[in-house]
């Protein structure tokens, strides 16, 4: 019979602790997303396919890394390894995108969140956020760890290490290019439906089935035809970026002198796609 | 205290339809009932007050707060439980109450607190570490509730807390509104189409029918004056009806009874003696207390 033992009900207690602004909330939005984009705190079975993505990529960067510190040269570099796993990133879009959004919508919660000082602005805000964070460390890591080891084995000392520094950092502006074109393209469809599946087929094919127009345009006579016809995919339209920066020629696409037009078209997709999806929200959240 | 007051709230939809009408009404604090039927625009009332829709004319305060323009500021205040599904399934309910509890603005450690307290309040234990999924409707609904009152509001707006619960789990839940608005000090307003259970439980009542104001007041003042005693006789029920209107009583026969409305108790002993007086073998003589009910339907009946 000892005292401690015994629950004593105290009844119900009023909250007298701070309550904090928007900012907090969107914080907490945001970091559920991430956490969400990654299975953590979820079941086992949907950490399997984001963690099976990111070992892989981070696989592939580590026998990369192994082969530099052997030979001294990489296999790919930073950008390289953003082209060669875009795939991977695809489908790792495909499948986290409606997570984050489908499922919100299916459930019904969205009115338990808009109903709270959660704005719609604040809910596209977080989940663009969560999933360009999501995107960008599945390149973003694999990337350090590269700089890791090709700091480590520098033959130049300190001036090594600033080289690799002077690359890893575009590298990683780069891999946030990437993330932010395919978080604003598959967050925007995912919001169209509360079914998961639709919407990741609906993201897998806008991003493949547009590959075929760019080796049609590329079959035209025309020589303006062939420089513009990377504006079609979002994948070459990305490459066309690389190429015009970097006067990479090893993409397969001639881009000419066109180079700012795919820059151009990149801002205008990416801010059109944020634009639809809080006017989709403005629209869901008055329920 | 008045916590809800509107001036002639009116709200109408961009086909054309309107879901309410001119609704002027001031609400005291306690838990009180909002009835109507299907599309009377109970919701639509509720989603004005959270802001989340904004009236096409006229005006709504809660705690004195305009929702349309601080919009935030009333949003803290209130805890919200929809009608519908709203659940997701592959989370717990302490991680899913947890994280709508920090989107009110709790800070992390509070909110988990919080959380578990609010399940713990709903009658949610160890299950609450389950995935929500595998629960059943009883045990859904207690989540919604547990998820409106996790940031400890000042009013819950609960719409159709009942809804798809058997009879053991309506009576559960209707206790669980009462004590919270009587013990826990949170003033509720219920929305239901069932009169029946609201009556039990609510201090004041808010009859809406489509989208105007039937009748707002206290329960209390809306029962008080309904006494009414049913009278049955074996034979010569139309003599005393006869001998009770001279008597100066308003008799309306309802099949073999007669009911007769009683202002004091000594109407009461009035009925009796002329029951005596005809020698009449008396059948029954009981007191009913009108349910609420029964107010509308006459009100109804007056108004066609």
């Amino acid at each position: 019979m000892s005292e401690a033992g015994v629950i004593h009900d105290i009844g119900y207690q009023r909250y007298q602790g701070p309550r904090l602004g928007r900012s907090a909330v969107l914080g907490a939005m945001y970091v559920h997303g991430l956490r969400a984009a990654y299975g953590l705190g979820r079941t086992a079975k949907s950490k399997i396919f984001p963690w099976g993505v990111a070992g892989i990529i981070l696989l592939v960067a580590v026998i990369n890394a192994g082969v530099r510190s052997q030979t001294g040269t990489w296999l790919f570099d930073y950008y390289a390894i953003d082209d060669r796993m875009s795939i991977l990133a695809i489908f790792f879009a495909a499948v986290v995108a409606p997570e984050l959004v489908s499922r919100d919508m299916r459930s019904g919660v969205l009115q338990l969140y808009f109903s709270r000082p959660l704005r719609a602005a604040d809910y596209v805000m977080a989940k663009v956020a969560a999933l360009v964070t999501a995107i960008w460390l599945l390149f973003g890591v694999p990337q350090f760890v590269m700089f890791l080891v090709g700091a480590f084995t520098t033959k130049t000392g300190m001036k090594g290490v600033w080289h690799e520094l002077g690359q890893l950092i575009p590298g990683w502006g780069y891999s946030l290019l990437w993330a932010l074109l395919f978080a604003s393209i598959s967050l925007l469809i995912s919001s169209l439906t509360g079914k998961r599946a639709f919407a990741a087929g609906g993201i897998v094919a806008l991003f493949l089935m547009t590959t075929p127009i760019v080796g049609v345009l590329n079959l035209l006579p025309s020589e303006t035809a062939h420089h513009l016809s990377g504006l079609a995919s979002p994948i070459t339209l990305i490459s066309g970026i690389e190429i015009w920066l970097r006067s990479n020629t090893q993409l397969g696409l001639d881009i000419g002198d066109t180079g700012p037009v795919y820059a151009i078209e990149a801002f205008c997709v990416i801010a059109a796609c944020l634009l639809l999806l809080l006017a989709r929200y403005r629209k869901v959240a008055s329920l | 205290m008045t916590i809800i007051a509107t001036q002639a709230l009116t709200k109408t939809y961009g086909g054309g339809v309107t879901a309410l009408a001119d609704l002027t009404v001031e609400v005291d604090a306690g838990v009180i009932g909002l009835v109507g039927a299907n599309g009377a625009g109970k919701s639509t009332f509720i989603k004005i007050m959270l802001g989340l829709i904004a009236p096409s004319s006229g005006g709504v305060r809660v705690f004195d707060i305009d929702p349309v323009a601080e919009t935030d500021k009333v949003r803290a205040r209130v805890g919200y439980m929809p009608e519908n599904d709203c659940l997701p399934p592959d989370v717990s309910a302490s991680e899913f109450v947890t994280h709508v509890g920090r989107l009110s603005g709790l800070p992390k450690t509070a909110a988990r607190e919080r959380a578990s307290e609010a399940l713990r309040h709903v009658g949610l234990y160890e299950e609450r570490y389950r995935q929500i999924g595998g629960y059943s409707t009883g045990m859904k609904q207690r989540v919604k509730l547990a998820q409106a009152l996790v940031h400890d509001p000042d009013l819950l707006l609960l719409d159709e807390p009942t809804n798809g619960l058997d009879p053991a789990g309506r009576d559960a839940m209707l206790t669980l509104v009462h004590r919270i608005g009587s013990e826990f000090g949170i003033s509720v307003v219920v929305c239901s189409h069932l009169l029946g259970e609201v009556e039990r439980i609510c201090d004041s009542l808010i009859a809406i029918e489509g989208g105007r104001l039937l009748r707002a007041d206290r329960i209390s003042s809306m029962t008080a004056a309904s006494d009414v005693l049913a009278v049955e006789v074996s034979e010569g029920t139309d003599e005393l009806a006869a001998a009770l209107r001279e008597l100066g009583f308003q008799v309306t026969p309802e099949g073999r009874l007669l009911l007769v409305p009683l202002e004091s108790d000594a109407g009461y002993d009035r009925i009796l003696q002329a029951v005596a007086e005809l020698d009449l073998p008396l059948h029954r003589l009981d007191q009913r207390r009108h349910r609420v009910a029964e107010l509308f339907t006459t009100k109804e009946t007056a108004d066609v």
